[in-house]
Protein backbone atom coordinates (compact mmCIF):
# COMPACT_ATOMS: atom_id res chain seq x y z
CA UNK A 1 0.00 0.00 0.00
CA UNK A 2 1.49 3.35 -0.99
CA UNK A 3 2.48 6.20 1.28
CA UNK A 4 0.15 8.99 2.28
CA UNK A 5 0.68 12.27 4.13
CA UNK A 6 -1.03 13.65 7.22
CA UNK A 7 -1.58 17.19 5.99
CA UNK A 8 -1.96 18.63 9.49
CA UNK A 9 1.53 17.45 10.44
CA UNK A 10 3.44 18.14 7.20
CA UNK A 11 5.30 21.45 7.19
CA UNK A 12 6.37 21.21 3.56
CA UNK A 13 10.10 20.90 4.20
CA UNK A 14 10.70 18.78 1.09
CA UNK A 15 12.85 16.04 2.68
CA UNK A 16 10.56 13.36 1.22
CA UNK A 17 10.79 14.96 -2.22
CA UNK A 18 14.57 14.80 -2.03
CA UNK A 19 14.80 11.22 -0.82
CA UNK A 20 12.09 9.41 -2.79
CA UNK A 21 13.88 6.97 -5.12
CA UNK A 22 10.85 6.86 -7.41
CA UNK A 23 10.54 10.65 -7.51
CA UNK A 24 6.85 10.41 -6.74
CA UNK A 25 6.74 12.53 -3.57
CA UNK A 26 5.95 16.03 -4.73
CA UNK A 27 4.64 19.31 -3.37
CA UNK A 28 0.99 20.04 -3.85
CA UNK A 29 0.25 23.38 -5.54
CA UNK A 30 -2.79 24.20 -3.41
CA UNK A 31 -1.48 23.83 0.13
CA UNK A 32 2.29 23.42 -0.41
CA UNK A 33 2.32 20.11 1.41
CA UNK A 34 3.86 16.84 0.28
CA UNK A 35 1.79 14.20 -1.47
CA UNK A 36 2.31 11.03 -3.41
CA UNK A 37 1.61 11.85 -7.05
CA UNK A 38 1.66 8.26 -8.31
CA UNK A 39 0.59 5.80 -5.60
CA UNK A 40 0.71 2.79 -7.93
CA UNK A 41 4.41 3.45 -8.55
CA UNK A 42 5.27 3.48 -4.83
CA UNK A 43 7.18 0.41 -3.78
CA UNK A 44 6.83 1.16 -0.06
CA UNK A 45 10.54 1.52 0.59
CA UNK A 46 9.72 3.67 3.63
CA UNK A 47 12.49 6.15 2.74
CA UNK A 48 10.15 9.13 3.00
CA UNK A 49 8.43 7.72 6.09
CA UNK A 50 11.77 7.53 7.90
CA UNK A 51 13.12 10.80 6.52
CA UNK A 52 10.12 12.93 7.49
CA UNK A 53 11.16 15.02 10.52
CA UNK A 54 7.50 15.57 11.47
CA UNK A 55 6.48 11.89 11.18
CA UNK A 56 3.79 13.14 8.81
CA UNK A 57 4.07 10.30 6.27
CA UNK A 58 2.49 6.94 6.82
CA UNK A 59 2.38 3.70 4.88
CA UNK A 60 0.23 0.65 5.48
CA UNK A 61 2.19 -2.54 5.86
CA UNK A 62 1.78 -5.54 3.62
CA UNK A 63 -1.16 -7.83 4.41
CA UNK A 64 1.18 -10.82 4.78
CA UNK A 65 2.52 -9.52 8.08
CA UNK A 66 -0.33 -7.36 9.31
CA UNK A 67 -3.96 -7.80 8.25
CA UNK A 68 -6.01 -4.76 7.24
CA UNK A 69 -6.95 -2.37 9.98
CA UNK A 70 -3.49 -2.22 11.46
CA UNK A 71 -1.08 0.64 11.88
CA UNK A 72 2.65 0.48 11.15
CA UNK A 73 4.54 3.54 12.20
CA UNK A 74 8.20 4.33 12.13
CA UNK A 75 10.34 6.68 14.19
CA UNK A 76 13.83 7.49 13.00
CA UNK A 77 16.13 9.01 15.60
CA UNK A 78 19.24 10.29 13.93
CA UNK A 79 21.07 11.19 17.14
CA UNK A 80 20.62 7.67 18.49
CA UNK A 81 21.11 6.06 15.07
CA UNK A 82 17.96 4.00 15.57
CA UNK A 83 14.76 3.23 13.72
CA UNK A 84 11.84 2.13 15.90
CA UNK A 85 8.77 0.34 14.56
CA UNK A 86 5.39 -0.02 16.18
CA UNK A 87 2.86 -2.38 14.64
CA UNK A 88 -0.58 -2.09 16.11
CA UNK A 89 -2.98 -4.82 15.02
CA UNK A 90 -6.68 -4.25 14.69
CA UNK A 91 -7.38 -6.42 17.74
CA UNK A 92 -5.24 -4.10 19.85
CA UNK A 93 -2.09 -6.21 20.05
CA UNK A 94 1.17 -4.42 19.52
CA UNK A 95 4.66 -5.33 18.42
CA UNK A 96 7.54 -2.93 18.94
CA UNK A 97 10.96 -3.19 17.37
CA UNK A 98 14.08 -1.06 17.52
CA UNK A 99 16.87 -1.40 14.99
CA UNK A 100 20.24 0.30 14.67
CA UNK A 101 20.71 2.33 11.51
CA UNK A 102 24.50 2.27 11.60
CA UNK A 103 27.44 1.79 13.93
CA UNK A 104 29.35 4.97 13.18
CA UNK A 105 28.47 8.55 14.15
CA UNK A 106 26.53 10.74 11.70
CA UNK A 107 28.86 12.74 9.50
CA UNK A 108 31.85 10.56 10.30
CA UNK A 109 31.92 8.88 6.88
CA UNK A 110 33.80 10.98 4.38
CA UNK A 111 32.33 11.50 0.94
CA UNK A 112 34.32 10.43 -2.14
CA UNK A 113 35.31 14.03 -2.90
CA UNK A 114 36.93 14.39 0.52
CA UNK A 115 39.57 11.76 -0.25
CA UNK A 116 42.76 12.50 -2.13
CA UNK A 117 42.58 11.37 -5.75
CA UNK A 118 44.22 7.98 -6.32
CA UNK A 119 47.72 7.83 -7.77
CA UNK A 120 48.48 6.19 -11.12
CA UNK A 121 49.95 3.20 -9.27
CA UNK A 122 46.77 2.82 -7.23
CA UNK A 123 44.73 2.78 -10.42
CA UNK A 124 46.58 -0.33 -11.59
CA UNK A 125 46.28 -2.07 -8.22
CA UNK A 126 43.78 -4.85 -7.69
CA UNK A 127 42.68 -3.21 -4.45
CA UNK A 128 39.49 -1.19 -4.52
CA UNK A 129 39.40 2.46 -3.50
CA UNK A 130 40.58 3.08 0.07
CA UNK A 131 41.48 -0.54 0.65
CA UNK A 132 42.86 -1.78 2.93
CA UNK A 133 42.50 1.13 5.43
CA UNK A 134 38.74 1.41 4.90
CA UNK A 135 38.42 -2.22 5.97
CA UNK A 136 40.43 -1.42 9.11
CA UNK A 137 43.15 -3.97 8.31
CA UNK A 138 46.81 -3.42 7.50
CA UNK A 139 46.95 -5.75 4.54
CA UNK A 140 44.22 -7.49 2.61
CA UNK A 141 44.20 -11.20 3.42
CA UNK A 142 45.65 -13.28 0.61
CA UNK A 143 46.12 -16.97 0.07
CA UNK A 144 49.73 -18.13 0.42
CA UNK A 145 50.95 -20.71 -2.06
CA UNK A 146 51.78 -22.97 0.84
CA UNK A 147 48.12 -23.11 1.86
CA UNK A 148 46.84 -24.22 -1.52
CA UNK A 149 46.38 -27.86 -2.35
CA UNK A 150 49.20 -29.43 -4.22
CA UNK A 151 48.73 -29.65 -7.93
CA UNK A 152 46.67 -26.43 -8.21
CA UNK A 153 49.64 -24.23 -8.97
CA UNK B 1 10.19 59.78 6.53
CA UNK B 2 9.08 56.58 8.21
CA UNK B 3 7.49 58.21 11.24
CA UNK B 4 4.26 59.71 9.94
CA UNK B 5 0.82 58.11 10.15
CA UNK B 6 -0.11 57.40 6.51
CA UNK B 7 -3.79 56.87 7.31
CA UNK B 8 -4.08 60.30 8.94
CA UNK B 9 -2.41 61.89 5.92
CA UNK B 10 -5.02 60.54 3.51
CA UNK B 11 -7.08 63.18 1.67
CA UNK B 12 -9.98 64.65 3.64
CA UNK B 13 -12.33 63.23 0.99
CA UNK B 14 -11.87 59.85 2.71
CA UNK B 15 -13.60 60.29 6.06
CA UNK B 16 -12.41 58.34 9.13
CA UNK B 17 -15.60 56.28 9.13
CA UNK B 18 -14.81 55.00 5.63
CA UNK B 19 -11.37 53.79 6.74
CA UNK B 20 -12.83 52.19 9.85
CA UNK B 21 -15.61 50.50 7.88
CA UNK B 22 -13.03 49.02 5.52
CA UNK B 23 -11.07 47.53 8.44
CA UNK B 24 -14.25 46.11 10.01
CA UNK B 25 -15.30 44.58 6.68
CA UNK B 26 -11.85 42.98 6.30
CA UNK B 27 -12.10 41.59 9.85
CA UNK B 28 -15.54 40.13 9.11
CA UNK B 29 -14.21 38.61 5.88
CA UNK B 30 -11.46 36.85 7.83
CA UNK B 31 -13.92 35.52 10.43
CA UNK B 32 -16.44 34.46 7.78
CA UNK B 33 -13.77 32.98 5.52
CA UNK B 34 -12.28 30.94 8.36
CA UNK B 35 -15.69 29.57 9.40
CA UNK B 36 -16.51 28.74 5.78
CA UNK B 37 -13.11 27.07 5.42
CA UNK B 38 -13.74 24.99 8.56
CA UNK B 39 -17.12 23.81 7.28
CA UNK B 40 -16.17 23.35 3.64
CA UNK B 41 -12.97 21.38 4.12
CA UNK B 42 -14.28 19.49 7.14
CA UNK B 43 -11.07 20.22 8.99
CA UNK B 44 -12.89 20.75 12.29
CA UNK B 45 -14.76 17.44 12.03
CA UNK B 46 -11.47 15.70 11.09
CA UNK B 47 -9.75 17.32 14.06
CA UNK B 48 -12.39 16.21 16.57
CA UNK B 49 -12.63 12.72 15.03
CA UNK B 50 -8.88 12.37 15.37
CA UNK B 51 -9.05 13.73 18.90
CA UNK B 52 -11.61 11.07 19.86
CA UNK B 53 -9.40 8.34 18.36
CA UNK B 54 -6.43 9.74 20.26
CA UNK B 55 -8.28 9.76 23.57
CA UNK B 56 -9.45 6.18 22.89
CA UNK B 57 -5.84 5.08 22.32
CA UNK B 58 -4.47 7.00 25.32
CA UNK B 59 -2.35 5.04 27.79
CA UNK B 60 -2.67 7.48 30.62
CA UNK B 61 -4.86 10.39 31.58
CA UNK B 62 -3.45 13.90 31.23
CA UNK B 63 -4.41 15.99 34.25
CA UNK B 64 -5.79 19.52 33.95
CA UNK B 65 -2.59 20.98 35.36
CA UNK B 66 -0.50 19.04 32.87
CA UNK B 67 -2.77 20.11 30.01
CA UNK B 68 -2.41 23.73 31.13
CA UNK B 69 1.37 23.40 31.17
CA UNK B 70 1.23 21.87 27.68
CA UNK B 71 -0.96 24.75 26.49
CA UNK B 72 1.59 27.25 27.82
CA UNK B 73 4.41 25.26 26.22
CA UNK B 74 2.52 25.22 22.91
CA UNK B 75 2.06 29.00 23.00
CA UNK B 76 5.65 29.72 23.94
CA UNK B 77 7.47 27.11 21.84
CA UNK B 78 5.20 26.28 18.90
CA UNK B 79 3.46 29.63 18.39
CA UNK B 80 5.72 32.42 19.67
CA UNK B 81 9.00 30.72 18.68
CA UNK B 82 7.66 28.77 15.64
CA UNK B 83 9.22 25.65 17.16
CA UNK B 84 7.47 23.20 14.85
CA UNK B 85 9.76 23.92 11.92
CA UNK B 86 12.60 21.48 11.44
CA UNK B 87 14.70 23.99 9.47
CA UNK B 88 16.19 26.89 11.43
CA UNK B 89 16.15 29.19 8.39
CA UNK B 90 12.48 28.50 7.71
CA UNK B 91 11.80 29.11 11.37
CA UNK B 92 13.59 32.43 11.15
CA UNK B 93 11.69 33.63 8.08
CA UNK B 94 8.43 32.49 9.65
CA UNK B 95 9.18 34.42 12.84
CA UNK B 96 10.06 37.56 10.86
CA UNK B 97 6.88 37.33 8.80
CA UNK B 98 4.66 36.42 11.76
CA UNK B 99 5.79 39.19 14.09
CA UNK B 100 5.86 41.64 11.19
CA UNK B 101 2.28 40.76 10.27
CA UNK B 102 1.08 41.14 13.87
CA UNK B 103 2.77 44.55 14.21
CA UNK B 104 1.44 45.62 10.81
CA UNK B 105 -2.18 44.64 11.52
CA UNK B 106 -2.33 45.86 15.12
CA UNK B 107 -0.70 49.22 14.36
CA UNK B 108 -3.01 49.64 11.34
CA UNK B 109 -6.04 49.10 13.58
CA UNK B 110 -4.71 51.56 16.19
CA UNK B 111 -3.98 54.24 13.60
CA UNK B 112 -7.29 53.82 11.77
CA UNK B 113 -9.48 53.74 14.88
CA UNK B 114 -7.60 55.98 17.30
CA UNK B 115 -5.71 58.44 15.11
CA UNK B 116 -7.49 58.65 11.73
CA UNK B 117 -7.23 62.41 11.14
CA UNK B 118 -4.37 64.72 10.27
CA UNK B 119 -5.31 66.91 13.24
CA UNK B 120 -4.33 64.11 15.66
CA UNK B 121 -1.93 61.75 13.87
CA UNK B 122 -0.99 60.03 17.14
CA UNK B 123 2.38 59.13 18.63
CA UNK B 124 5.24 58.43 16.27
CA UNK B 125 5.89 55.03 17.86
CA UNK B 126 2.64 53.59 16.46
CA UNK B 127 3.53 54.65 12.93
CA UNK B 128 7.08 53.39 13.39
CA UNK B 129 5.76 49.99 14.46
CA UNK B 130 3.62 49.92 11.33
CA UNK B 131 6.65 50.57 9.11
CA UNK B 132 8.72 48.09 11.09
CA UNK B 133 6.01 45.43 10.75
CA UNK B 134 5.69 45.93 7.01
CA UNK B 135 9.47 45.81 6.66
CA UNK B 136 9.76 42.59 8.69
CA UNK B 137 7.07 40.97 6.53
CA UNK B 138 8.98 42.01 3.40
CA UNK B 139 12.31 40.65 4.68
CA UNK B 140 10.89 37.32 5.91
CA UNK B 141 8.38 36.96 3.09
CA UNK B 142 10.70 37.66 0.15
CA UNK B 143 13.41 35.52 1.74
CA UNK B 144 10.96 32.65 2.02
CA UNK B 145 9.33 33.15 -1.34
CA UNK B 146 12.48 33.44 -3.44
CA UNK B 147 14.84 31.09 -1.59
CA UNK B 148 13.05 28.75 0.78
CA UNK B 149 9.79 27.80 -0.92
CA UNK B 150 9.90 24.06 -1.16
CA UNK B 151 8.73 24.18 -4.80
CA UNK B 152 11.93 26.09 -5.54
CA UNK B 153 14.31 24.48 -3.03
CA UNK B 154 13.29 20.83 -3.42
CA UNK B 155 11.33 20.65 -6.66
CA UNK B 156 13.58 22.89 -8.75
CA UNK B 157 10.69 25.06 -9.96
CA UNK B 158 11.20 28.63 -11.13
CA UNK B 159 11.35 31.24 -8.39
CA UNK B 160 8.67 33.19 -10.27
CA UNK B 161 6.16 30.37 -10.69
CA UNK B 162 2.84 31.25 -9.11
CA UNK B 163 0.44 28.60 -7.81
CA UNK B 164 -2.59 28.75 -5.53
CA UNK B 165 -0.44 27.98 -2.49
CA UNK B 166 1.25 31.36 -3.10
CA UNK B 167 -1.98 33.33 -2.76
CA UNK B 168 -1.48 34.13 0.93
CA UNK B 169 2.21 34.99 0.87
CA UNK B 170 2.04 36.94 -2.40
CA UNK B 171 -1.00 38.99 -1.35
CA UNK B 172 0.62 39.65 2.03
CA UNK B 173 3.88 40.73 0.41
CA UNK B 174 2.01 42.87 -2.11
CA UNK B 175 0.03 44.52 0.68
CA UNK B 176 3.11 45.39 2.77
CA UNK B 177 5.25 46.38 -0.22
CA UNK B 178 2.58 48.67 -1.68
CA UNK B 179 1.90 50.03 1.81
CA UNK B 180 5.56 51.03 2.20
CA UNK B 181 5.66 52.54 -1.30
CA UNK B 182 2.41 54.42 -0.71
CA UNK B 183 3.64 55.81 2.60
CA UNK B 184 7.04 56.61 1.09
CA UNK B 185 5.60 58.62 -1.80
CA UNK B 186 3.11 60.25 0.55
CA UNK B 187 5.99 61.36 2.78
CA UNK B 188 7.80 62.72 -0.28
CA UNK B 189 4.67 64.70 -1.28
CA UNK B 190 4.39 62.86 -4.60
CA UNK B 191 0.62 62.53 -4.58
CA UNK B 192 0.26 60.89 -7.98
CA UNK B 193 2.39 57.88 -7.13
CA UNK B 194 1.04 57.87 -3.59
CA UNK B 195 -2.50 57.50 -4.99
CA UNK B 196 -1.40 54.75 -7.40
CA UNK B 197 0.24 52.74 -4.63
CA UNK B 198 -2.63 53.42 -2.24
CA UNK B 199 -4.99 51.84 -4.80
CA UNK B 200 -2.68 48.86 -5.20
CA UNK B 201 -2.36 48.58 -1.41
CA UNK B 202 -6.13 48.49 -1.04
CA UNK B 203 -6.42 45.88 -3.81
CA UNK B 204 -3.71 43.64 -2.32
CA UNK B 205 -5.12 43.96 1.20
CA UNK B 206 -8.63 43.12 -0.01
CA UNK B 207 -7.31 40.03 -1.81
CA UNK B 208 -5.36 39.05 1.33
CA UNK B 209 -8.35 39.22 3.68
CA UNK B 210 -11.09 38.17 1.26
CA UNK B 211 -9.32 35.09 -0.07
CA UNK B 212 -9.23 33.19 3.24
CA UNK B 213 -11.25 30.19 1.94
CA UNK B 214 -8.78 29.71 -0.94
CA UNK B 215 -5.53 30.68 0.71
CA UNK B 216 -3.43 29.53 3.67
CA UNK B 217 -4.43 32.53 5.77
CA UNK B 218 -6.38 30.42 8.28
CA UNK B 219 -3.34 28.31 9.16
CA UNK B 220 -2.58 30.80 11.92
CA UNK B 221 -5.77 29.67 13.67
CA UNK B 222 -5.51 25.91 12.98
CA UNK B 223 -1.83 25.29 13.63
CA UNK B 224 -1.80 26.18 17.34
CA UNK B 225 -4.74 23.79 17.94
CA UNK B 226 -2.98 21.00 16.02
CA UNK B 227 0.29 21.64 17.91
CA UNK B 228 -1.49 21.51 21.27
CA UNK B 229 -3.26 18.28 20.32
CA UNK B 230 0.08 16.73 19.29
CA UNK B 231 1.57 17.58 22.68
CA UNK B 232 -1.45 16.08 24.45
CA UNK B 233 -1.04 12.89 22.38
CA UNK B 234 2.61 12.66 23.34
CA UNK B 235 1.73 13.16 26.98
CA UNK B 236 -1.08 10.58 27.06
CA UNK B 237 1.03 7.96 25.28
CA UNK B 238 -1.01 7.74 22.06
CA UNK B 239 1.66 9.55 19.99
CA UNK B 240 -0.33 9.03 16.79
CA UNK B 241 0.55 5.33 17.07
CA UNK B 242 4.22 6.21 16.74
CA UNK B 243 6.70 4.04 18.63
CA UNK B 244 8.23 5.40 21.79
CA UNK B 245 11.74 6.83 21.45
CA UNK B 246 14.46 4.18 21.63
CA UNK B 247 15.61 3.96 25.23
CA UNK B 248 18.46 1.45 25.20
CA UNK B 249 20.44 1.85 22.02
CA UNK B 250 23.56 0.46 23.76
CA UNK B 251 22.17 -3.04 23.37
CA UNK B 252 22.73 -2.89 19.62
CA UNK B 253 25.71 -4.38 17.85
CA UNK B 254 27.24 -7.80 18.03
CA UNK B 255 29.25 -9.14 20.93
CA UNK B 256 32.41 -8.86 18.87
CA UNK B 257 32.03 -5.20 17.99
CA UNK B 258 30.13 -2.75 20.16
CA UNK B 259 28.82 0.43 18.50
CA UNK B 260 30.87 3.53 19.19
CA UNK B 261 28.32 6.16 18.32
CA UNK B 262 26.51 6.78 21.62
Amino acid sequence: MPTFVYMASCDGCGYCVDICPSDIMHIDTTYRRAYNIEPNMCWECYSCVKACPQQAIDCRGYADFAPLGHSVRVLREEEKATVSWRIKFRDGREKNFVSPIRTTPWGSIKGPAEYAPPSAAAMSSQELAHEPEALKVDVLPTLARSRLKKGLV
Amino acid sequence: MFVHNPFAALPASIPPVAKQTYVVVMFLLVVGGTLFDLAHKGSASYFFKHRRAASFGARRRVSTGEATALAVETIVVSVLAAGEFCSMLRRLTHILTMYGFVLYVVSTAIMVFAYPTAAAPGPAIVAELWYLGALLVCVGGYWFWFLQRVDVAAEGQSRFRLVRADLFIVSLLASTTFALLWAGFQGADDHTWANVFFGLYLLASTVLFASVPWSKFAHMFYKPAAAFQRRIEHANGFRGNLPAPADRPVTFGSARRQPQNY
